[in-house]
């Protein structure tokens, strides 16, 4: 019954669902996990990358991890090509609202133009949605730190902490539990999203070549400051967590 | 012959229009206000073409206002300036470019800081402690010079832009009857005597 209705984006199937979004979202079940955890003091960006072969030149790809502007980053899961195309999109957006009024771009705004260009494709144009889901992590002078999770569909929300891509509503559950919802600081965060990825990946081994990780912080000086963790900050992240390569128990 | 002051002082902007309206010979009114309210913390004033001046405030106060509507929160006095110069700057290689010179005094709305922006018709913009548009300047910056300082209290800012109407009814040929004055803090927007 659903084979009819597919083939095009634009109409609804007589149950009223738009099949294409939904099997985008379907893409996205399968690609590597993404979460993110809002802290008082900044937002922490974890992601586990399914490109990973001794051979690939770690500095010069990312595949999870984004900067969008001086204030704002993002974690993607899905179609790389498309969370490129849309990535693009987004940098120039925040740049052309920077040149119109001398100040960067509110985070929930950048978050709105990507979904209004995401919307438009499941309603005109025939082509196909875009096969990936975003996580925000940004800081605006409105309401400071702030986590944002969009879809294929177009919808967008805040989270305190979330998580996206395969067995995201494993790790979702044990966010749940484990997040605190006041007082907790960007080391607390770091330490939850170790936890939750070691639990959540498919990989019996936690190591720096399988993980993208990063922090969106306030710097001393003030400015806002992404960091992408190298592979060696990231090992000694997971040996302070005790999930570190040779770890005795499960993962 | 209009004339635009501003004063920053400790936590407020003290703004200034004449209220003459005229014409050639003809003065039309004395009750004309050159000012438009952007947001509840952001005024601006213009004065020059016949028209342009008004069109091109309300299209300005108009897409503020806009802005605050769809996104729920309000524009600093910064991204307003810059979004104003941004407009003067499109419209100046069109076909018809406004010919407006413009103060836009704000506060921000959290710590009071006040922020004076001087723009003009070539769409030049600058932060200034305290501006002057027209024959004014002329006249009034010497005088400010001399007697503004930073963290001026706002009877202390009032009596400084006395001392400007002053000398511009003794030296400027131009009679000027009235002005009104506004002060624009973290309470918003209010006019004074």
């Amino acid at each position: 019954m659903a084979r009819r209705y597919d083939s095009r984006t634009t109409i609804f199937s007589p149950e009223g669902r738009l099949y294409q979004v939904e099997y985008a979202m379907e893409a996205i079940s399968h690609a590597g996990t993404a979460l993110g955890i809002l802290a008082d003091d900044g937002i922490v960006l974890a992601a586990e990358k399914k490109v990973t072969s001794k051979l690939l030149e770690q500095s010069a790809s990312a595949e999870k991890v984004y900067v969008l502007n001086d204030t704002m980053a993002c974690a993607v899961a899905g179609i790389t090509a498309d969370a490129n195309t849309l990535i693009t999109y987004a940098r120039q957006q925040a740049q052309q609202y920077l040149y119109t009024y001398s100040e960067e771009i509110p985070a929930e705004l950048l978050v709105q133009r990507m979904c209004d260009l995401k919307q438009g494709y499941t309603q005109y144009g025939g082509l196909r949605p875009f096969g990936v889901s975003f996580l925000y992590a940004g800081w605006d002078s409105h309401f400071g730190f702030q986590l944002y999770h969009s879809d294929p569909s177009g919808n967008y929300s805040g989270w305190k902490a979330t998580c996206i891509g395969a067995n995201s509503s494993n790790a979702q559950s044990i966010l749940k539990q484990d997040y605190k919802e006041t007082g907790i600081t960007l080391a607390n965060a770091k330490s939850l999203a170790v936890k939750v990825l070691a639990k959540t990946m498919d990989s019996t081994t936690l190591g720096s070549d399988k993980l993208e990780f990063a922090t969106v912080s306030k710097g001393n000086d003030g400015k806002i400051a992404f960091h992408l963790f190298s592979a060696e900050e990231i090992d000694q992240l997971l040996k302070d967590e005790n999930v570190a390569q040779f770890q005795e128990e499960d993962s | 012959m209009e004339v635009l002051i501003g004063i920053t002082g400790k936590d407020f902007v003290l703004l200034t229009a004449d209220t003459t309206s005229a014409r050639s010979i003809v003065i039309m009114k004395q009750e004309e206000d050159k000012t438009r309210e952007l947001n509840k913390h952001n005024l601006l004033l213009t004065i020059g073409e016949a028209g342009d001046a008004v069109q091109f405030a309300e299209y300005i106060q108009r897409n503020i206002k806009l802005y605050e509507i769809r996104n729920g929160v309000p524009l600093s006095t910064k991204a307003v300036a810059a979004y104003t110069r941004r407009e003067m700057a499109d419209s100046l290689r069109s076909r018809n470019a406004y010919q407006v010179n413009i103060l836009i005094g704000g506060v921000d709305p959290k710590t009071g800081t006040p922020e004076l922006y001087w723009s003009d018709y070539l769409a030049a913009s600058q932060k200034m402690p305290f501006a002057t548009q027209g024959y004014a300047s002329y006249f009034v910056m010497s005088t400010m010079d001399r007697y503004w300082r930073p963290d001026l209290s706002l009877a202390e800012a009032r009596a400084l832009l006395q001392k400007c109407f002053d000398e511009l009814k003794k030296r400027f040929i131009g009679n000027l009857p009235s002005f009104l004055i506004k002060v624009v803090d973290k309470e918003g927007i209010r006019t004074i005597d």
